[in-house]
């Protein structure tokens, strides 16, 4: 078994050094009952190499993989290209095999990138710091919420109807538990964004209102006036980012007065995989950072000086405070960090502008193009890189009949919303730098057929 | 012009001692090299990446185009490359030697599953496409499932939570729901002193109250006080086994058929599994609900602090609590169960836990790894990772105190204390002084019944060749400390860097990088 190091001879030797005449004889703790005396029945012995790489790689092949199809789907989740140096460095086995940095000294690298990571998180949100990442943007939209009721110690949280239902859905779970009680309707099809109604439901329990930019449908509002009235009312502003290029070309939430701003970081250097492993972005302004969930990198210098870095304000958490921690979170998104970060770096502040700025061209180019199909009609007056689009039918259907044409269409409402039928005549079209204008003509023609 | 045919010299000379480490302009050492941060060495107007001209249209951005500088430095690939490659080295990693962090199964991470997960039918798949589109995920999803499902001796699993720490939730979030259906209002939940942070964190994110249960002398459960304290407000218990003092606890299934009389449900936190898979299954001994750290006991890389992945076993009681969304096969296609669906017949589920699916590019390392060992292959995994754990035991107990070791054999890893060692002299000084010795530090000052606990897991995947180095060096930092050498009290001298100082850190907390004149001019 290629894992496995050791010999028989060194088990033997070993086993005389320990003085037990068998392995068996380790495991004589565990009451007779429960030993297992041979292998478990019913499963496969071990195989080579080969062999298990041509079984995943049959199973592989049974997807549709986003390269080989004209796609458009986003709604959380977005294929942009990733440069090939970032996958090689993440690679290196100092990144990928090493641990948690609980001994800085030999963990400088990853310390250091955090810090950057950190650093560049921060500046993209427009916020004063940002924590070294959460599992995933759901997962960081529900600790904000958890977060702004230990700030306010109140326990109402405003969701708005643009918020992504599957966050929704994950801040339910966990409210029913901890007692928060959350305002939520599902949105419709304007294109306003529901801003004006928040505003108008803040009240003296109110402890954040929750906001998506873009949202759902991707739909841009500014956020200041929401901020404002929460910040009158005694409340936090959520702003939760899932597509983090956005932020090239569109106001940072935090410079619009969010005092939390929440994101999904896998559009930057991670990629699909189908969900997950994702990346969680989190940042705060400066005053609330002792509240903030996580792990935190921070700069120090060590016995000779010099300039070092280490994992700090550790007593926010579990491993030091136990049932009184600010989360129960021990581990981070470590290497989606660092893609995250790589890719950051290679970008730079201008790349990321070209990057944004060719993802609203195509995106706004596509919108004009599909408004012109009979029977679509372009819901948003304002987005980014996705808008969603209202069909003369079912656009679950649509959605199902061009994936056998092998055309990745888009996100139907029907999918994200199923209780809403109100909205099932809506589809979500996310148009990266990964789409061509072949692929555009190629979806407006089906979308044509489909609802001639 | 004559040519010079003394060429060069190919004797090293002696040199003096006070010359063997001299300073450098650079502050570089040869091989280790200094590396300023991308703020101090970057530009935003520098890229390292070239994009087509975007096309011309009229903005739909209304009013929100961002005008301010970001501040986000780029580097050009070739410094992008070199910038990453020099930090990578000041990394200690599995790939560099033994990491013996104990609780941490710090195992080899095979390359196939790398090579795996890269596959573009793996990677590059959106989560929300047509289930028709991604059958083979979804039967990926479903074989591991399976796989956990018989290696566990459990009666189902949910796929979703992230992490440990995230099972952890969803295990209990399942349990409440079942109290709940069953109009049972409990409020306590049991956790041994030895428990990891987690655990107590996680009972009372869930809205419990924690209760500390005592260990024996012999670093067990106290089975007598666990039963005295077991009683209507009990929610459940939660016991990690093989434990934190690298022990199986031998009265699990008493425990468990005590809880279950009381009502409860028995939650094991499972991080320690990789010493007992193939060879013990949870379920026989009466667990209800019990994560795995694909990330430990199934080989899917630490990453520097995760991705991790925590699937949940869940008992036929806890079932019906599962969360969305899971992986079903019906009339041999394999579907998604989410909200919409679930009605029907899982009506009962506490709900989401993460937008998606979970972390399905560990599910596809995990499964490789899997697949790679087989059923026997994966009992000789527990099997060499507990005798890995008693050789290093046997080998070092006549230096450092082992509190329980003249009990029997440990698990998956040897725990010692620092009884003994030379007054002013601590466990911190031996995890220093191993840096210097090459190895990784062992788990320090945790479990916390232990003093100056030093918990040591090689796993199964290190030679015996290493693990007699690691043994020797830590033979000789036991003999230092306990012979009071004040130089290991510096260590580490030869990592990239000295001890830091961790109190200054949380004092002035620096969490971003400032330009240094606007760092002084905002003070």
């Amino acid at each position: 078994m290629r894992y496995l190091p050791l010999t028989d001879t060194d088990r033997q030797d070993m086993l005389s050094v320990i003085g037990a005449s068998s392995i068996d004889d380790l495991f004589i703790d565990v009451p007779a009952q429960a030993r297992l005396t041979d292998k478990i029945a019913g499963l496969p012995d071990h195989a080579s190499e080969l062999a298990v790489e041509r079984h995943m790689g049959a199973l592989a092949r049974k997807n549709l993989s986003a390269g080989e199809a004209p796609f458009f789907l986003g709604a959380g989740a977005y294929k942009h290209h990733v440069p090939a140096s970032v996958d090689h460095l993440i690679q290196r086995g100092e990144f990928l095999t090493a641990y948690t940095p609980y001994q800085p000294e030999i963990a400088q690298g990853t310390l250091q990138v955090l810090f950057e990571f950190q650093t560049q998180v921060a500046r993209l949100l427009g916020v004063d710091v940002a924590n070294a990442s959460m599992y995933d943007g759901s997962t960081a939209c529900w600790e904000a919420i958890g977060m702004a009721r230990r700030i306010t110690k109140r326990g109402k949280a405003l969701l708005s109807s643009g918020l992504h239902p599957h966050y929704v859905s994950v801040a339910n779970t966990m409210a029913k538990f901890t007692g928060d009680a959350l305002v939520h309707e599902a949105p419709t099809l304007d294109a306003a964004t529901d801003i004006d109604a928040l505003i108008a439901s803040i009240d003296k329990d109110t402890s954040c209102v929750v906001v998506q930019y873009p949202d759902i449908l991707g739909r841009i509002a500014d956020l200041t006036p929401l901020a404002d009235a929460a910040h009158e009312a005694g409340a936090l502003l959520v702003a939760v980012v899932t597509e983090p290029v956005a932020l090239g070309a569109i106001k940072a939430p935090g410079h619009m007065g969010a005092d939390i701003v929440v994101g999904e970081g896998q559009s930057i250097g991670v990629g699909l995989q189908f969900g997950g492993p994702y990346l969680g972005l989190f940042g705060c302004k400066q005053k609330y950072v002792r509240q903030m969930p996580g792990r935190l990198c921070g700069e120090t210098v060590d016995a000779a000086g010099k300039r070092g870095f280490v994992l700090t304000l550790s007593t926010r958490e579990q491993h030091i405070r136990r049932e009184k921690a600010t989360s129960n979170i021990c581990t981070n998104s470590g290497l989606c960090a660092l893609a995250f970060s790589i890719h950051m770096t290679l970008l730079g502040e201008r790349g990321l502008r070209e990057l944004a700025t060719l993802n609203h061209g195509l995106a706004v180019q596509a919108a004009d193009r599909l408004a012109k199909v009979p029977g679509v009609t372009l819901l948003n007056d304002s987005f980014f890189n996705e808008f969603t689009l209202v069909l003369t039918k079912d656009a679950r259907e649509v959605v199902r009949t061009l994936a056998d044409k092998n055309i990745l269409a888009g996100v139907s409402l029907g999918r994200l919303f199923p209780n809403s039928t109100s909205v099932g005549n809506g589809l979500v079209v996310a148009v990266t730098e990964t789409v061509t204008p072949e692929d555009i003509e190629t979806l407006a023609a089906a979308l044509e057929e489909e609802l001639a | 012009m004559t040519m010079l045919k003394e060429g060069r010299p190919t004797t090293p000379q002696a040199v003096e001692e006070a010359h063997m480490a001299p300073a450098t302009a650079t502050g570089n050492r040869a091989l280790m090299l200094e590396e300023a941060l991308i703020f101090e060495i970057g530009s935003t107007d520098t890229t390292g990446v070239d994009f087509a001209d975007a096309p011309k249209v009229a903005s739909r951005l209304g009013s929100l185009a961002r005008t301010d500088s970001i501040g986000l430095p780029g580097l050009s690939e070739q410094e992008t490359v070199r910038h990453y490659t020099r930090l990578s080295r000041q990394n200690y990693a599995i790939d560099l030697g033994l990491f013996p962090l104990g609780s941490c199964t710090m195992k080899h991470n095979p390359r196939l599953n790398e090579k795996v997960a890269r596959m573009p039918g793996f990677a590059d798949i959106h989560p929300l496409q047509p289930q028709s589109t991604v059958q083979g995920a979804l039967a990926v999803i479903h074989e591991l499932a399976a796989w956990l499902v018989t290696l566990t001796g459990m009666h189902s699993v949910a796929m979703s939570p992230k992490a440990g720490a995230h099972g952890e939730l969803c295990g209990l979030l399942a349990i409440r729901a079942a109290l709940e259906a069953r109009g049972d209002a409990r409020s306590v939940i049991l956790v041994p002193e030895s428990a990891h942070g987690t655990n107590p964190a996680t009972a009372a994110f869930c809205g419990y109250k924690v209760e500390d249960i005592p260990a024996t002398p012999d670093g067990r459960v106290d089975l007598e006080a666990l039963k005295a304290r077991l009683g209507p407000d009990v929610a459940a218990v939660m016991i990690t086994n093989p434990n934190t003092c690298g022990l199986f606890e031998r009265d699990m299934k008493t425990i468990s058929d005590a809880v279950h009389a009381a009502g409860a449900f028995v939650y094991c936190d499972g991080a320690n599994f990789n010493a007992i898979v193939g060879r013990v299954r949870p379920g026989d001994l009466g667990v209800d609900a019990m994560h795995i750290n694909l990330h430990k006991t199934f080989s899917t890389p630490h990453g520097g602090g995760g991705p991790g992945s925590g699937p949940v076993v869940l008992s036929e009681a806890l079932t019906p609590f599962a969360p969305l969304p899971f992986v079903e096969k019906q009339d041999g296609k394999f579907v998604l169960v989410e909200e919409e669906t679930a009605e029907d017949h899982h009506a009962q589920t506490f709900g989401r836990m993460v937008a998606f699916h979970g972390q399905m590019g560990m599910f596809t390392r995990a499964l490789t790894y899997i697949l790679s060992h087989g059923a026997d292959g994966l009992r000789q995994v527990a099997s060499d990772a507990v005798l890995n754990a008693n050789y290093i035991l046997r080998s070092l107990d006549d230096v450092l105190d082992a509190p329980f070791g003249a009990a029997g054999p440990c698990m998956h890893e040897a725990l010692f204390s620092d009884k003994g060692l030379a007054d002013g002299f601590t466990t911190l000084d031996i995890a220093k002084g191993l840096i210097d010795e090459g190895f990784h530090p062992m788990t320090m000052y945790f479990p916390l019944v232990v003093h100056g606990a030093m918990l040591v897991e090689p796993t199964e995947t290190e030679s015996k060749a290493a693990l007699d180095q690691f043994i020797m060096a830590l033979r000789s930092l036991a003999e230092r400390a306990k012979a009071g050498d004040e130089a290991l009290k510096g260590a580490p001298y030869h990592a990239p860097r000295r001890r830091l100082d961790e109190t200054l850190a949380a004092r002035k907390p620096v969490l971003t990088w400032t330009q240094p004149g606007l760092a002084q001019a905002a003070e």
